[in-house]
Protein backbone atom coordinates (compact mmCIF):
# COMPACT_ATOMS: atom_id res chain seq x y z
CA UNK A 1 0.00 0.00 0.00
CA UNK A 2 1.29 3.16 -1.13
CA UNK A 3 0.56 7.05 1.29
CA UNK A 4 -0.33 9.40 1.03
CA UNK A 5 -4.03 7.78 0.42
CA UNK A 6 -6.65 10.10 -1.76
CA UNK A 7 -10.39 9.51 -0.09
CA UNK A 8 -10.91 13.36 -1.75
CA UNK A 9 -12.57 11.51 -4.74
CA UNK A 10 -15.72 14.87 -4.25
CA UNK A 11 -12.98 17.14 -5.48
CA UNK A 12 -11.43 15.53 -7.98
CA UNK A 13 -10.46 12.12 -9.42
CA UNK A 14 -7.16 10.56 -11.31
CA UNK A 15 -7.45 10.18 -14.74
CA UNK A 16 -8.43 6.73 -15.60
CA UNK A 17 -5.45 5.17 -17.42
CA UNK A 18 -8.33 4.06 -20.02
CA UNK A 19 -9.33 7.36 -20.20
CA UNK A 20 -6.07 8.87 -20.89
CA UNK A 21 -5.23 6.05 -23.54
CA UNK A 22 -8.01 7.02 -25.60
CA UNK A 23 -7.20 11.00 -25.07
CA UNK A 24 -3.32 10.75 -25.94
CA UNK A 25 -3.90 10.18 -30.10
CA UNK A 26 -5.88 13.55 -29.90
CA UNK A 27 -3.08 15.81 -29.26
CA UNK A 28 -0.04 15.20 -31.48
CA UNK A 29 -2.00 12.49 -34.81
CA UNK A 30 -5.64 13.76 -34.69
CA UNK A 31 -5.25 17.50 -33.69
CA UNK A 32 -7.61 18.85 -36.14
CA UNK A 33 -10.34 21.27 -35.33
CA UNK A 34 -13.51 19.70 -35.41
CA UNK A 35 -15.17 22.67 -36.82
CA UNK A 36 -13.01 22.83 -40.09
CA UNK A 37 -15.24 21.10 -42.20
CA UNK A 38 -12.92 20.47 -45.75
CA UNK A 39 -10.55 18.39 -45.02
CA UNK A 40 -9.51 14.77 -43.10
CA UNK A 41 -8.42 16.55 -39.90
CA UNK A 42 -11.35 18.32 -39.11
CA UNK A 43 -13.24 15.21 -39.88
CA UNK A 44 -11.11 12.93 -37.66
CA UNK A 45 -11.58 15.56 -34.97
CA UNK A 46 -15.36 16.03 -35.24
CA UNK A 47 -16.12 12.14 -35.58
CA UNK A 48 -14.52 11.85 -32.06
CA UNK A 49 -16.15 14.44 -30.73
CA UNK A 50 -19.73 13.47 -32.09
CA UNK A 51 -18.83 9.42 -30.42
CA UNK A 52 -17.96 11.06 -27.19
CA UNK A 53 -21.44 13.03 -26.98
CA UNK A 54 -23.34 10.00 -27.72
CA UNK A 55 -21.00 8.28 -24.95
CA UNK A 56 -22.09 11.42 -22.81
CA UNK A 57 -25.76 11.18 -23.48
CA UNK A 58 -25.82 7.23 -23.37
CA UNK A 59 -24.66 7.84 -19.38
CA UNK A 60 -27.54 9.96 -18.61
CA UNK A 61 -30.60 8.79 -21.37
CA UNK A 62 -30.36 11.64 -23.31
CA UNK A 63 -29.56 12.14 -27.19
CA UNK A 64 -26.16 12.87 -28.60
CA UNK A 65 -27.45 16.68 -29.50
CA UNK A 66 -28.67 17.44 -26.66
CA UNK A 67 -24.75 17.75 -25.54
CA UNK A 68 -23.02 20.99 -25.49
CA UNK A 69 -19.48 20.84 -24.48
CA UNK A 70 -18.08 23.73 -21.78
CA UNK A 71 -14.89 23.74 -19.78
CA UNK A 72 -16.35 22.51 -17.15
CA UNK A 73 -18.79 22.41 -14.60
CA UNK A 74 -18.61 25.98 -13.21
CA UNK A 75 -18.92 27.16 -17.07
CA UNK A 76 -22.25 24.79 -17.45
CA UNK A 77 -23.80 26.02 -14.42
CA UNK A 78 -22.85 29.81 -15.42
CA UNK A 79 -24.66 29.50 -18.96
CA UNK A 80 -27.31 27.73 -17.78
CA UNK A 81 -28.37 29.77 -15.28
CA UNK A 82 -27.51 33.34 -16.45
CA UNK A 83 -28.47 31.93 -20.50
CA UNK A 84 -32.02 31.06 -19.18
CA UNK A 85 -32.31 33.92 -17.16
CA UNK A 86 -31.74 36.05 -20.01
CA UNK A 87 -33.70 34.04 -22.70
CA UNK A 88 -37.03 34.08 -20.23
CA UNK A 89 -36.74 37.21 -18.86
CA UNK A 90 -39.14 38.36 -20.32
CA UNK A 91 -41.61 35.92 -19.06
CA UNK A 92 -40.56 36.37 -15.40
CA UNK A 93 -37.87 37.28 -13.10
CA UNK A 94 -37.87 34.48 -10.24
CA UNK A 95 -35.53 31.53 -10.08
CA UNK A 96 -35.32 28.89 -7.18
CA UNK A 97 -32.58 27.48 -5.88
CA UNK A 98 -31.23 26.03 -2.42
CA UNK A 99 -29.14 26.82 0.24
CA UNK A 100 -26.58 24.00 -0.28
CA UNK A 101 -25.82 24.88 -3.86
CA UNK A 102 -22.41 24.53 -4.98
CA UNK A 103 -20.79 28.26 -5.26
CA UNK A 104 -21.10 28.32 -9.03
CA UNK A 105 -24.37 28.30 -8.97
CA UNK A 106 -25.41 30.20 -5.69
CA UNK A 107 -23.23 32.76 -7.01
CA UNK A 108 -24.40 33.14 -10.20
CA UNK A 109 -28.11 33.28 -8.62
CA UNK A 110 -26.62 36.17 -6.37
CA UNK A 111 -25.10 38.05 -9.37
CA UNK A 112 -28.41 37.49 -11.40
CA UNK A 113 -29.79 39.65 -8.06
CA UNK A 114 -28.04 42.58 -8.49
CA UNK A 115 -29.31 42.64 -12.60
CA UNK A 116 -33.28 42.66 -11.01
CA UNK A 117 -33.84 39.30 -10.76
CA UNK A 118 -35.46 37.92 -7.64
CA UNK A 119 -34.06 34.60 -6.19
CA UNK A 120 -35.91 32.17 -3.65
CA UNK A 121 -32.71 30.22 -1.76
CA UNK A 122 -34.70 27.05 -0.66
CA UNK A 123 -33.41 25.68 3.33
CA UNK A 124 -33.07 22.13 3.44
CA UNK A 125 -33.93 19.63 6.19
CA UNK A 126 -31.51 18.58 8.96
CA UNK A 127 -31.07 15.44 6.91
CA UNK A 128 -30.14 18.04 3.71
CA UNK A 129 -32.92 17.46 1.52
CA UNK A 130 -35.08 20.40 0.35
CA UNK A 131 -38.81 20.13 1.30
CA UNK A 132 -41.35 19.57 -1.86
CA UNK A 133 -44.14 21.31 -0.37
CA UNK A 134 -42.01 24.12 0.44
CA UNK A 135 -40.71 24.18 -3.29
CA UNK A 136 -44.27 24.00 -4.56
CA UNK A 137 -45.18 26.83 -2.64
CA UNK A 138 -42.50 29.09 -3.45
CA UNK A 139 -43.54 28.79 -7.41
CA UNK A 140 -45.05 31.83 -8.49
CA UNK A 141 -45.93 32.95 -12.29
CA UNK A 142 -42.85 34.53 -12.04
CA UNK A 143 -40.57 31.49 -12.19
CA UNK A 144 -38.58 30.74 -14.89
CA UNK A 145 -36.30 28.54 -13.56
CA UNK A 146 -35.49 25.77 -10.30
CA UNK A 147 -31.85 24.85 -10.41
CA UNK A 148 -31.12 22.30 -7.58
CA UNK A 149 -28.09 19.90 -7.59
CA UNK A 150 -28.68 16.28 -7.62
CA UNK A 151 -26.06 15.28 -5.63
CA UNK A 152 -24.43 17.40 -2.90
CA UNK A 153 -20.32 17.97 -3.37
CA UNK A 154 -19.91 18.11 0.48
CA UNK A 155 -22.45 15.77 2.31
CA UNK A 156 -23.02 13.93 -0.42
CA UNK A 157 -26.42 13.52 -0.33
CA UNK A 158 -29.12 13.12 -3.51
CA UNK A 159 -31.91 15.61 -3.52
CA UNK A 160 -35.12 13.97 -4.32
CA UNK A 161 -34.56 14.91 -8.23
CA UNK A 162 -37.56 13.34 -10.58
CA UNK A 163 -39.95 14.55 -7.76
CA UNK A 164 -38.66 17.90 -8.35
CA UNK A 165 -38.52 17.57 -11.77
CA UNK A 166 -42.14 16.65 -11.81
CA UNK A 167 -43.64 19.75 -10.47
CA UNK A 168 -41.19 21.50 -12.26
CA UNK A 169 -43.17 20.00 -15.57
CA UNK A 170 -45.74 20.48 -13.94
CA UNK A 171 -45.78 24.31 -13.51
CA UNK A 172 -44.07 24.72 -16.48
CA UNK A 173 -40.89 25.96 -15.02
CA UNK A 174 -37.52 25.44 -16.49
CA UNK A 175 -35.34 22.61 -14.27
CA UNK A 176 -31.79 22.88 -14.09
CA UNK A 177 -29.72 20.86 -12.38
CA UNK A 178 -25.97 20.40 -11.06
CA UNK A 179 -25.03 16.81 -11.77
CA UNK A 180 -21.77 17.01 -11.08
CA UNK A 181 -21.25 14.68 -8.46
CA UNK A 182 -24.02 12.41 -9.59
CA UNK A 183 -24.07 11.75 -13.24
CA UNK A 184 -21.53 8.72 -13.60
CA UNK A 185 -21.80 7.75 -9.93
CA UNK A 186 -25.78 6.91 -9.54
CA UNK A 187 -28.27 6.03 -12.52
CA UNK A 188 -29.34 9.45 -14.00
CA UNK A 189 -32.30 9.93 -16.15
CA UNK A 190 -33.02 12.83 -17.87
CA UNK A 191 -36.59 11.96 -18.77
CA UNK A 192 -37.51 10.41 -15.55
CA UNK A 193 -36.42 12.69 -14.16
CA UNK A 194 -37.81 15.59 -16.48
CA UNK A 195 -34.69 17.27 -16.06
CA UNK A 196 -34.18 20.01 -18.86
CA UNK A 197 -30.56 21.12 -17.99
CA UNK A 198 -27.86 19.27 -16.44
CA UNK A 199 -24.44 20.63 -15.39
CA UNK A 200 -21.63 17.80 -16.12
CA UNK A 201 -17.56 18.01 -15.49
CA UNK A 202 -15.21 15.01 -16.77
CA UNK A 203 -13.03 15.27 -13.73
CA UNK A 204 -15.34 14.33 -11.25
CA UNK A 205 -15.83 10.71 -13.16
CA UNK A 206 -12.12 9.98 -13.94
CA UNK A 207 -11.89 12.11 -16.71
CA UNK A 208 -9.72 15.64 -17.56
CA UNK A 209 -9.55 18.78 -15.88
CA UNK A 210 -10.89 21.42 -18.18
CA UNK A 211 -13.71 19.90 -19.43
CA UNK A 212 -17.36 19.18 -18.73
CA UNK A 213 -20.43 19.49 -20.54
CA UNK A 214 -24.57 21.29 -20.53
CA UNK A 215 -27.36 19.05 -21.04
CA UNK A 216 -29.51 20.86 -22.78
CA UNK A 217 -33.31 19.62 -23.64
CA UNK A 218 -34.19 19.62 -27.20
CA UNK A 219 -37.97 18.40 -26.94
CA UNK A 220 -40.93 18.38 -24.90
CA UNK A 221 -39.70 21.17 -23.99
CA UNK A 222 -37.51 22.38 -26.16
CA UNK A 223 -34.87 24.88 -24.11
CA UNK A 224 -33.73 28.00 -25.70
CA UNK A 225 -30.23 29.70 -23.49
CA UNK A 226 -28.97 33.24 -24.61
CA UNK A 227 -25.36 32.28 -24.85
CA UNK A 228 -22.60 34.06 -22.76
CA UNK A 229 -19.41 33.79 -24.99
CA UNK A 230 -19.51 35.41 -28.86
CA UNK A 231 -17.76 34.05 -31.48
CA UNK A 232 -17.81 31.34 -33.66
CA UNK A 233 -21.37 30.11 -33.04
CA UNK A 234 -19.93 26.32 -32.08
CA UNK A 235 -22.20 24.11 -30.01
CA UNK A 236 -25.70 25.63 -32.01
CA UNK A 237 -24.43 28.71 -31.16
CA UNK A 238 -24.99 28.47 -27.52
CA UNK A 239 -21.48 27.88 -26.66
CA UNK A 240 -18.60 29.69 -28.66
CA UNK A 241 -14.98 28.39 -28.86
CA UNK A 242 -12.42 25.31 -30.45
CA UNK A 243 -13.35 22.67 -28.91
CA UNK A 244 -11.00 20.89 -26.33
CA UNK A 245 -10.87 17.62 -28.85
CA UNK A 246 -9.03 15.49 -26.30
CA UNK A 247 -10.38 16.67 -23.00
CA UNK A 248 -13.94 15.95 -25.00
CA UNK A 249 -12.62 12.35 -26.16
CA UNK A 250 -11.54 11.71 -22.37
CA UNK A 251 -14.98 13.06 -20.95
CA UNK A 252 -16.26 10.50 -23.59
CA UNK A 253 -14.51 7.79 -22.59
CA UNK A 254 -14.61 8.01 -18.92
CA UNK A 255 -18.47 8.54 -19.25
CA UNK A 256 -18.63 5.29 -21.13
CA UNK A 257 -16.19 2.84 -18.37
CA UNK A 258 -18.85 4.98 -15.63
CA UNK A 259 -21.77 3.69 -17.37
CA UNK A 260 -20.30 0.10 -18.18
CA UNK A 261 -19.24 -0.10 -14.51
CA UNK A 262 -21.27 1.21 -12.22
CA UNK A 263 -23.58 -1.78 -11.00
CA UNK A 264 -20.61 -3.11 -9.87
CA UNK A 265 -18.51 -0.21 -8.88
CA UNK A 266 -21.20 1.48 -6.87
CA UNK A 267 -21.57 -1.88 -4.93
CA UNK A 268 -18.01 -1.85 -4.25
CA UNK A 269 -17.66 1.60 -3.18
CA UNK A 270 -20.84 1.67 -0.58
CA UNK A 271 -19.13 -2.07 1.01
CA UNK A 272 -16.29 0.60 1.45
CA UNK A 273 -17.73 3.47 2.78
CA UNK A 274 -20.22 1.31 4.88
CA UNK A 275 -17.06 -0.33 6.64
CA UNK A 276 -15.83 2.83 7.14
CA UNK A 277 -18.54 3.96 8.94
CA UNK A 278 -19.07 0.87 10.69
CA UNK A 279 -15.74 1.03 12.27
CA UNK A 280 -15.55 4.35 13.29
CA UNK A 281 -19.07 4.30 14.58
CA UNK A 282 -18.03 0.75 16.78
CA UNK A 283 -14.72 2.38 17.62
CA UNK A 284 -15.35 5.52 18.74
CA UNK A 285 -18.24 7.18 21.02
CA UNK A 286 -19.84 10.20 19.79
CA UNK A 287 -19.70 10.32 15.99
CA UNK A 288 -22.23 11.70 14.02
CA UNK A 289 -23.30 11.57 10.63
CA UNK A 290 -24.11 14.46 8.36
CA UNK A 291 -26.62 14.44 6.22
CA UNK A 292 -29.55 11.45 5.12
CA UNK A 293 -27.87 7.82 5.53
CA UNK A 294 -30.76 6.93 3.06
CA UNK A 295 -30.39 8.95 0.30
CA UNK A 296 -26.90 9.63 -0.50
CA UNK A 297 -23.90 8.93 -3.01
CA UNK A 298 -22.35 5.19 -2.94
CA UNK A 299 -19.25 6.55 -2.48
CA UNK A 300 -19.65 9.41 0.30
CA UNK A 301 -19.60 9.71 4.19
CA UNK A 302 -19.25 12.89 6.36
CA UNK A 303 -19.34 12.63 9.80
CA UNK A 304 -18.17 14.66 12.67
CA UNK A 305 -16.18 13.58 15.97
CA UNK A 306 -17.38 15.48 18.26
CA UNK A 307 -15.04 17.64 20.40
CA UNK A 308 -12.29 17.57 17.84
CA UNK A 309 -11.51 20.34 15.51
CA UNK A 310 -10.88 19.05 11.74
CA UNK A 311 -7.90 21.02 10.82
CA UNK A 312 -6.16 19.24 14.17
CA UNK A 313 -7.74 16.12 13.12
CA UNK A 314 -5.92 16.32 9.39
CA UNK A 315 -3.05 16.92 10.73
CA UNK A 316 -3.01 13.77 12.70
CA UNK A 317 -4.03 11.61 9.63
CA UNK A 318 -1.34 13.99 7.13
CA UNK A 319 -0.67 10.91 4.88
CA UNK A 320 -4.60 10.55 4.25
CA UNK A 321 -5.94 13.82 1.77
CA UNK A 322 -9.76 14.30 3.07
CA UNK A 323 -11.45 17.63 3.36
CA UNK A 324 -12.99 19.12 6.87
CA UNK A 325 -15.48 21.28 7.00
CA UNK A 326 -14.05 23.63 9.16
CA UNK A 327 -12.53 26.74 8.39
CA UNK A 328 -9.48 27.18 10.96
CA UNK A 329 -7.31 27.81 7.37
CA UNK A 330 -9.60 30.84 6.39
CA UNK A 331 -9.78 34.42 7.44
CA UNK A 332 -13.49 33.94 8.53
CA UNK A 333 -13.42 30.97 10.89
CA UNK A 334 -17.05 30.42 9.26
CA UNK A 335 -17.64 26.63 8.91
CA UNK A 336 -18.98 24.83 5.98
CA UNK A 337 -22.21 26.73 4.93
CA UNK A 338 -23.96 23.79 3.71
CA UNK A 339 -23.14 21.99 7.35
CA UNK A 340 -24.56 25.03 8.69
CA UNK A 341 -27.63 24.88 6.44
CA UNK A 342 -28.34 21.61 8.11
CA UNK A 343 -29.03 23.24 11.33
CA UNK A 344 -25.55 21.86 12.68
CA UNK A 345 -23.72 24.22 15.39
CA UNK A 346 -20.25 25.66 14.39
CA UNK A 347 -18.51 23.62 17.15
CA UNK A 348 -19.86 20.63 15.37
CA UNK A 349 -19.77 21.52 11.72
CA UNK A 350 -15.87 22.47 12.54
CA UNK A 351 -15.30 18.84 13.32
CA UNK A 352 -16.37 17.49 10.25
CA UNK A 353 -14.53 15.25 7.70
CA UNK A 354 -15.56 14.51 4.22
CA UNK A 355 -14.43 11.32 2.67
CA UNK A 356 -14.72 10.34 -1.08
CA UNK A 357 -14.11 7.01 -1.60
CA UNK A 358 -12.80 6.46 -5.71
CA UNK A 359 -12.50 4.00 -8.27
CA UNK A 360 -8.67 3.35 -7.47
CA UNK A 361 -9.35 2.84 -3.56
CA UNK A 362 -8.37 -0.57 -1.73
CA UNK A 363 -10.20 -2.01 1.01
CA UNK A 364 -6.75 -1.88 2.92
CA UNK A 365 -6.53 1.94 2.41
CA UNK A 366 -9.83 1.95 4.12
CA UNK A 367 -8.97 0.07 7.08
CA UNK A 368 -5.16 1.92 7.50
CA UNK A 369 -7.69 5.26 7.44
CA UNK A 370 -10.14 3.78 10.18
CA UNK A 371 -7.31 3.06 12.19
CA UNK A 372 -5.48 5.93 11.88
CA UNK A 373 -8.43 7.84 12.50
CA UNK A 374 -10.05 6.28 15.56
CA UNK A 375 -6.22 6.65 17.20
CA UNK A 376 -5.71 10.23 16.11
CA UNK A 377 -9.80 11.40 17.82
CA UNK A 378 -8.60 9.43 21.01
CA UNK A 379 -5.47 11.30 21.24
CA UNK A 380 -7.15 14.43 20.13
CA UNK A 381 -9.98 13.78 22.84
CA UNK A 382 -7.68 13.39 25.44
CA UNK A 383 -6.17 17.42 24.80
CA UNK A 384 -9.84 18.00 24.54
CA UNK A 385 -11.35 20.49 27.30
CA UNK A 386 -14.73 20.21 25.73
CA UNK A 387 -14.42 16.03 26.00
CA UNK A 388 -13.88 16.31 29.19
CA UNK A 389 -16.57 18.78 30.20
CA UNK A 390 -18.51 16.49 28.58
CA UNK A 391 -17.84 13.50 30.63
CA UNK A 392 -18.17 15.17 33.66
CA UNK A 393 -21.74 16.12 32.52
CA UNK A 394 -21.72 19.79 31.33
CA UNK A 395 -23.87 20.98 28.89
CA UNK A 396 -21.55 22.75 26.69
CA UNK A 397 -24.26 24.87 25.36
CA UNK A 398 -25.19 26.38 27.91
CA UNK A 399 -21.40 27.29 29.00
CA UNK A 400 -20.87 31.02 29.09
CA UNK A 401 -17.55 31.10 26.89
CA UNK A 402 -15.07 33.75 26.65
CA UNK A 403 -14.95 35.35 23.40
CA UNK A 404 -12.19 38.47 22.20
CA UNK B 1 -0.85 24.20 4.77
CA UNK B 2 2.74 23.27 5.71
CA UNK B 3 3.71 23.22 9.73
CA UNK B 4 6.70 24.30 11.14
CA UNK B 5 8.54 21.48 12.99
CA UNK B 6 7.92 23.08 16.09
CA UNK B 7 4.42 23.10 15.81
CA UNK B 8 4.56 19.54 14.45
CA UNK B 9 6.64 18.52 17.20
CA UNK B 10 4.05 20.24 19.92
CA UNK B 11 1.28 18.67 18.23
CA UNK B 12 2.83 15.08 17.84
CA UNK B 13 4.08 15.39 21.70
CA UNK B 14 1.98 18.12 23.33
CA UNK B 15 3.76 18.78 27.02
CA UNK B 16 1.87 19.46 30.04
CA UNK B 17 -1.67 17.29 29.04
CA UNK B 18 -4.15 17.18 31.91
CA UNK B 19 -5.92 18.89 34.74
CA UNK B 20 -5.07 20.33 37.85
CA UNK B 21 -7.50 20.47 40.59
CA UNK B 22 -9.60 23.70 40.07
CA UNK B 23 -11.11 24.25 43.14
CA UNK B 24 -7.59 24.07 44.97
CA UNK B 25 -6.78 27.58 46.36
CA UNK B 26 -3.28 27.55 44.41
CA UNK B 27 -4.43 26.25 41.33
CA UNK B 28 -5.34 29.09 38.74
CA UNK B 29 -7.43 28.25 35.65
CA UNK B 30 -7.98 30.05 32.52
CA UNK B 31 -10.55 29.24 30.05
CA UNK B 32 -10.53 31.12 26.56
CA UNK B 33 -12.16 30.50 23.10
CA UNK B 34 -15.46 29.27 21.94
CA UNK B 35 -16.50 26.10 20.40
CA UNK B 36 -18.31 27.85 17.41
CA UNK B 37 -15.12 29.65 16.69
CA UNK B 38 -12.86 26.22 16.76
CA UNK B 39 -10.64 27.03 19.46
CA UNK B 40 -10.81 26.82 23.49
CA UNK B 41 -7.89 26.47 25.09
CA UNK B 42 -7.82 25.78 29.22
CA UNK B 43 -4.78 26.85 30.80
CA UNK B 44 -3.89 26.40 34.55
CA UNK B 45 -0.97 26.88 36.98
CA UNK B 46 -0.59 25.78 40.48
CA UNK B 47 1.67 27.94 42.01
CA UNK B 48 3.67 27.52 45.27
CA UNK B 49 2.59 29.53 47.91
CA UNK B 50 6.20 30.13 49.30
CA UNK B 51 7.76 31.54 46.55
CA UNK B 52 5.17 32.44 44.33
CA UNK B 53 6.51 30.11 41.58
CA UNK B 54 5.03 28.74 39.44
CA UNK B 55 5.34 24.98 40.36
CA UNK B 56 2.82 23.26 37.50
CA UNK B 57 1.20 24.19 34.52
CA UNK B 58 -1.33 21.73 32.07
CA UNK B 59 -3.67 22.61 29.31
CA UNK B 60 -5.86 20.86 27.35
CA UNK B 61 -6.96 22.70 23.84
CA UNK B 62 -9.84 22.05 21.45
CA UNK B 63 -8.32 23.54 18.22
CA UNK B 64 -5.83 23.51 15.44
CA UNK B 65 -2.51 22.25 15.38
CA UNK B 66 -1.11 25.68 16.02
CA UNK B 67 -3.77 26.23 18.99
CA UNK B 68 -2.58 23.09 20.55
CA UNK B 69 1.34 23.96 19.85
CA UNK B 70 0.57 27.40 21.31
CA UNK B 71 -0.96 26.28 24.64
CA UNK B 72 1.46 23.20 25.22
CA UNK B 73 4.53 25.93 24.44
CA UNK B 74 2.82 28.20 26.90
CA UNK B 75 2.59 25.56 29.24
CA UNK B 76 6.17 24.70 28.88
CA UNK B 77 7.70 28.04 29.37
CA UNK B 78 5.60 28.88 32.56
CA UNK B 79 6.80 26.36 34.41
CA UNK B 80 9.38 28.12 37.07
CA UNK B 81 8.30 31.18 36.13
CA UNK B 82 7.11 33.89 38.84
CA UNK B 83 3.68 34.76 38.11
CA UNK B 84 4.97 38.24 37.47
CA UNK B 85 7.41 36.91 34.84
CA UNK B 86 4.50 34.97 33.56
CA UNK B 87 2.85 37.95 32.63
CA UNK B 88 5.46 39.10 30.52
CA UNK B 89 5.19 36.16 27.99
CA UNK B 90 3.90 37.63 24.82
CA UNK B 91 2.08 36.07 22.29
CA UNK B 92 4.61 37.34 19.56
CA UNK B 93 7.05 35.05 21.46
CA UNK B 94 4.86 32.61 20.69
CA UNK B 95 4.23 33.18 17.23
CA UNK B 96 8.35 33.39 16.47
CA UNK B 97 8.89 30.33 18.55
CA UNK B 98 6.84 28.43 16.82
CA UNK B 99 6.73 30.26 13.02
CA UNK B 100 3.40 30.63 12.95
CA UNK B 101 1.82 32.45 9.40
CA UNK B 102 -0.47 34.96 9.75
CA UNK B 103 -3.77 33.30 9.76
CA UNK B 104 -2.61 31.39 12.61
CA UNK B 105 -1.41 34.34 14.85
CA UNK B 106 -5.04 34.22 16.93
CA UNK B 107 -4.05 30.92 17.92
CA UNK B 108 -0.85 32.61 19.99
CA UNK B 109 -3.24 35.58 20.90
CA UNK B 110 -4.91 32.68 22.81
CA UNK B 111 -3.04 31.14 24.65
CA UNK B 112 -1.47 34.69 26.02
CA UNK B 113 -5.49 35.40 27.35
CA UNK B 114 -5.04 31.79 28.48
CA UNK B 115 -2.10 32.71 31.16
CA UNK B 116 -3.22 35.72 31.96
CA UNK B 117 -7.09 34.33 32.45
CA UNK B 118 -5.22 31.71 34.51
CA UNK B 119 -3.18 34.21 36.28
CA UNK B 120 -6.22 36.54 37.41
CA UNK B 121 -8.18 33.46 38.18
CA UNK B 122 -5.25 32.73 40.70
CA UNK B 123 -4.96 35.92 41.96
CA UNK B 124 -8.55 36.40 42.68
CA UNK B 125 -8.36 32.94 45.32
CA UNK B 126 -5.48 34.57 46.59
CA UNK B 127 -7.24 37.88 46.98
CA UNK B 128 -10.40 36.09 48.78
CA UNK B 129 -8.13 34.08 50.45
CA UNK B 130 -6.02 36.70 52.23
CA UNK B 131 -8.99 38.83 53.32
CA UNK B 132 -10.63 35.66 54.63
CA UNK B 133 -7.24 34.60 56.82
CA UNK B 134 -6.92 38.40 58.41
CA UNK B 135 -10.95 37.72 59.50
CA UNK B 136 -10.17 34.33 61.35
CA UNK B 137 -6.73 36.42 62.99
CA UNK B 138 -8.52 38.99 64.07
Amino acid sequence: MKTPIYLDNHATTPVDPRVLDAMLPYFTQNFGNAASRNHEFGWVAEQAVDKARKQIADLIGASAREIIFTSGATESDNLAIKGIAEMYAEKGNHIITAATEHKAVLDTCKKLEKHGFRVTYLPVRGDGLIDLDMLKESITDKTILVTIMYANNEIGVVQPIAEIGKICRERGVIFHTDGVQAVGKVPVDVNRDNIDLMSMSAHKMYGPKGVGALYVRRKAPRVQLTAQMDGGGHERGMRSGTLNVPGIVGMGEACELCRKDMPEESKRLQYLRDKLRNRLETELDEVYLNGSWEHRLPNSLNVSFAYVEGESLLMGINDVAVSSGSACTSATLEPSYVLKALGLGDDIAHSSIRFGIGRFNTEEEIDYVADKLVNVVRKLRELSPLYEMAKEGIDLSKVEWARD
Amino acid sequence: MAYSDKVLDHYNNPRNVGSLDKSSPDVGTGMVGAPECGDVMKLQIKVNDANGIIEEAKFKTFGCGSAIASSSLATEWLKGKTVDEALSIKNTDIVNELSLPPVKIHCSVLAEDAIKAAISDYRAKQAQRTPAAEQTVS
